[in-house]
């Protein structure tokens, strides 16, 4: 899989330490992500699963006294050089949140604020574009009727979905999901994880989740962290029935964390 | 990703950006410079004017020469009998409102009429104290009459402070309280009380500065042109700073004459009355930086 | 007596001592109209409101306050015209976008501009304003609808920008990161998800401003001139309702037709504070119940 570099991989850290103001929350992170896969990130809480993701289109310039050394190359590009905007960074590289955040607008709205932003005016694009990325995120058939209702009225599965097609329809190359699930009930959780499944093979995923049964079933490599340093990082196959690392078994078999 | 070739839609984001930054920072400076320019100017022309004498003596020759004693003397009474009248009412209705009522209609409506009172304009409370206190209670005009109007037009203050400085007191103080079985009225008098004390004491002083500087309640209600006798009594007129300023700015013939006494009193009543804010923003942030919890 | 009678004593004075507001609230209304409808034996409401005369020293007097309320209303529009944009601006700049220091310092500025008594900004604006308008634009007197509506703009920015302020602050973070993480700018952040959010705490915060303006008092009697009659220009004199009452309730009579005139004048002003007030509360109450996401 190593051999042909450039067409795997999209996103990697190099050497990354990050800092929040004194308190250094990742330490070393060197780490890969490839392609159209499902990347799952685990680990105890706050061991800096968040910050990583974070650090991955910018979101953490947004904290005060929030440092970074190290390289992020996206595309070979490192995102943390002085010339790159943040702003293009995060139009390429989409982020769902862990509780669902809808604007307070039209379900309609909420899809084409980003389009707007970058030029999109054409009302028949718009509505192509809100039905495309509806569709992709399954919930065109659930709110086909009601594109002009509050996306505040819909259940929070819906506005979880919601959220994922309105990253969707900036057409991004990375979608990023922090703990995409964990405010959901299980068959809304379900849905979104079939989203996933679907989505993977025209995206690059990278998602944070605290529930191992699900980055069993949904990722193709997983990463472990511990206190701010990444454990072992394989194949989730491999981490879920033989990891390398002492640590990793006790974490995934439920010995501590 | 390509290296930085900032595109032109991308520059004209960037530019709508530091236009709005730009009028954005205008304003702020505006702001700054409104303030400083007045203070500046009145500093400026009226601390010419200041001396032990014009602060201690009375004026003379028909309030062209002088000093401002008197006016000081009943600024300092009626702001004194207002914050006596509205600190017990407001702290307790605070109380009431915040420890005691359950959400409801009553509370609803002690609120909105608290709302309301905020905004009635300082004239209207004019005419209600010469109306009720002045005429129908038979106060005359009097320093009983003013502290007692200028107390209700600073009590919706005093309310909304006391209720803030209450509402900031963490909960778990009154539920440790309280577990120890120490009833209701006790733990609030002697846990939230005293941690509201420092919330209470700023919202009081603010309305302190508010009541000195408050000129159409009290022209109907105790203010005088002029007295030739500091006041005996509660129900004495009495002259004070911002009326004087007034009665000096426009009436009479003599206003270029008594620009100069016009000056010193505006600046004294500038000094006073920021001088009380600054002191209640002080013990404010004094108090953000050392909380207890 | 038990504890628990005692606690309940001690509730029940509390709850009649915080109906003081209210009370004084009844009783400002009861007392204005007992001081203020006896005009109406001689005036009707009609002619009071709409009657473009008021001469109320002449005789036979003549009672109409709408040249009054002409000038109430034009010096609180004009007044907001500069007072919205600098309150709502500056609020902008303090919630979203000054550095901490900053941030603390421009705070304290408008709490002390706040603080200014208004007698003291009337007197700025006579001495200052008034001279320098008078000169640059060749008047009869720079004691005119523009002096008075900078001055009010004064007074009503720290109460549009310390609300405002507040509603922004309260815009939930989350709407925030939402929209930088789709490729927005600060600006467009602020323009399109911050601002429409608090929308309506800055509508509060714009009409509890434009209440201020037009009740107060002691600015409008010393710079808006005085003329009681509908102005054609911002250059020309005004006389707001507020500034008639308290440069005429000394010399009128008590009890006359006058005094009277003078107390109506009066319950027309509460009413529309009051009405601004109640609208605000209204907005800002609803405000209350929308609130951030919700699962
Ligand atoms: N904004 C912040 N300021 C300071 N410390 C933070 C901030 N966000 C997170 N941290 C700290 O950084 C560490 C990693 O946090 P996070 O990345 O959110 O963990 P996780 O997502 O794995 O639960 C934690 O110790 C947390 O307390
Ligand atoms: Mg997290």
């Amino acid at each position: 899989m190593e051999n042909n570099h450039l067409d795997t991989e999209i996103i990697k850290t190099k050497d990354v330490n990050f800092y929040y103001g004194a308190f250094k929350a990742l330490t070393d992170i060197t780490m890969n992500f490839e392609k159209r896969k499902v990347t799952a990130l685990i680990g105890p809480s706050g061991c800096g699963k968040s910050t990583l993701l974070r650090l991955l289109n910018r979101m953490n310039d947004l904290i005060a006294g929030a440092r970074v050394e190290g390289e992020v190359l996206f595309e070979g590009m490192n995102i943390y050089d002085p010339e790159v905007d943040p702003v293009e960074v995060r139009r390429r590289i989409g982020m769902v949140f862990q509780k669902p955040n809808p604007f307070p607008k039209s379900i309609f709205n909420n899809i084409t604020y980003g389009p707007r932003l970058t030029g999109t005016a054409n009302k028949s694009d718009l509505e192509a574009l809100a039905e495309q990325s509806l569709k992709q995120a399954v919930l065109w058939d659930e709110v086909k009727d009601i594109l002009g209702r509050s996306a505040m009225t819909l259940s929070g599965g819906q506005q979880q979905r919601l959220c994922i097609a309105r990253a969707l329809a900036m057409k991004p190359d990375i979608l990023l999901m922090d703990e995409p699930t964990s405010a959901l009930d299980p068959i809304s959780t379900a849905k979104i994880e079939e989203l996933i499944d679907e989505l993977k093979k025209s995206y690059t995923i990278i998602i944070v989740t605290h529930n191992m049964q699900q980055a069993a079933r949904i990722s193709d490599k997983t990463g472990f962290f511990y206190i701010g340093k990444l454990i072992e990082y394989n194949a989730t196959e491999k981490i879920f029935t033989n990891p390398d690392v002492k640590q990793t078994e006790d974490y995934i078999t439920g010995r501590f964390g | 990703m390509t290296r930085q070739t900032v595109s032109g839609a991308m520059k004209r984001r960037y530019l709508k950006q530091h236009l709005f930054f730009g009028a954005v920072r205008l304003s702020a400076i505006i702001l700054t410079l409104a303030l400083g320019g007045i203070l500046f100017y009145i500093l400026v022309n009226g601390i010419q004017v200041i001396s032990w004498e014009f602060l201690t003596s009375p004026p003379t020759d028909s309030m062209t020469k002088g000093g401002i004693m008197p006016a000081i003397l009943g600024t300092l009474y009626l702001t004194l009998g207002a914050i006596t009248v509205a600190l017990p009412l407001g702290v307790v209705a605070a109380i009431y409102l915040t420890e005691y009522a359950k959400q409801g209609k009553i509370v609803r409506a002690i609120r909105v009429g608290v709302n309301c009172l905020a905004g009635v304009p300082s004239v209207v409370f004019g005419l209600f104290g010469l109306g009720f206190f002045v005429v129908f209670l038979k106060f005359g005009s009097s320093i009983l009459a003013g502290a007692l109007t200028l107390g209700i037009v600073i009590l919706p203050t005093i309310i909304g402070a006391s209720e803030e400085a209450l509402k900031g007191v963490p909960q778990t103080f009154r539920e440790a309280s309280l577990a120890l079985g120490v009833s209701k009225w006790l733990t609030i008098w002697k846990i939230v009380l005293p941690n509201a004390l420092p919330g209470i004491l700023t919202g009081s002083i603010l309305g302190i500065g508010r009541a000195a500087g408050e000129t159409a309640p009290i022209m109907f209600t105790a203010a005088a042109f002029f007295t030739a006798k500091l006041p005996g009594s509660i129900f004495d007129e009495v002259m004070a700073l911002p009326y004087h300023v007034y009665v000096l700015a426009t009436a009479g013939t003599h206003i270029e004459q008594t620009r100069p006494i016009q000056y010193g009193t505006v600046l004294v009543l500038v000094a006073l009355v920021l001088g009380i804010d600054l002191i209640a923003i002080v013990i404010r942030s004094y108090m953000r930086r050392n909380k207890r919890w | 007596m038990t504890r628990h009678q005692k606690e309940i004593i001690i509730k029940n004075v509390f709850f009649i001592l915080s109906l003081v507001s209210i009370l004084v609230l009844g009783l400002i209304v009861v007392f204005l109209f007992r001081e203020g409808l006896p005009v109406f034996r001689e005036v009707s409401l009609r002619d009071f409101i709409f009657g473009m005369e008021w001469y109320p020293t002449y005789s036979p007097p003549s009672y109409g306050i709408w040249p009054l309320i002409v000038g109430s209303l034009i010096v609180t529009i004009f007044s907001s015209l500069i007072a919205v944009p600098l309150g709502v601006l500056s609020a902008v700049y303090i919630s979203e976008i000054a550095p901490p220091a900053i941030k603390e310092i421009l705070k304290s500025i408008i709490e002390l501009l706040a603080g200014l008594p208004s007698v003291v900004l009337g007197f700025f604006g006579m001495v200052i304003v008034a001279p320098w308008l008078q000169e640059t634009f060749d008047l009869p007197t720079g004691l005119n609808i523009i002096n008075a509506s900078v001055i009010l703009a004064v007074m009503a920015v720290p109460t549009i920008s310390s609300i405002s302020e507040d509603a922004l602050y309260a815009v939930p973070n989350e709407f925030k990161e939402a929209s930088y993480a789709l490729g927005a700018t600060k600006f467009e952040t602020i323009a399109r998800i911050i601002v429409p959010a608090a929308l309506s705490g800055i509508s509060t915060a714009v009409i509890l401003g434009m209440a201020r303006a037009i009740g107060e008092t002691m600015v409008v009697l010393m710079v808006a001139g005085g003329a009681a009659a509908i102005p054609e220009s911002i250059f020309d004199s005004v006389r707001p309702m507020p500034a008639s009452i308290a440069a005429e309730m000394g010399e009128a009579p008590f009890r006359s037709g006058h005094y009277h005139a003078l107390f109506a004048t009066g319950i027309v002003l509460f009413l529309m504070t009051l009405a601004f007030n109640l609208v605000a509360d209204y907005i800002s109450q609803k405000f209350k119940e929308v609130g951030s996401a919700t699962l």
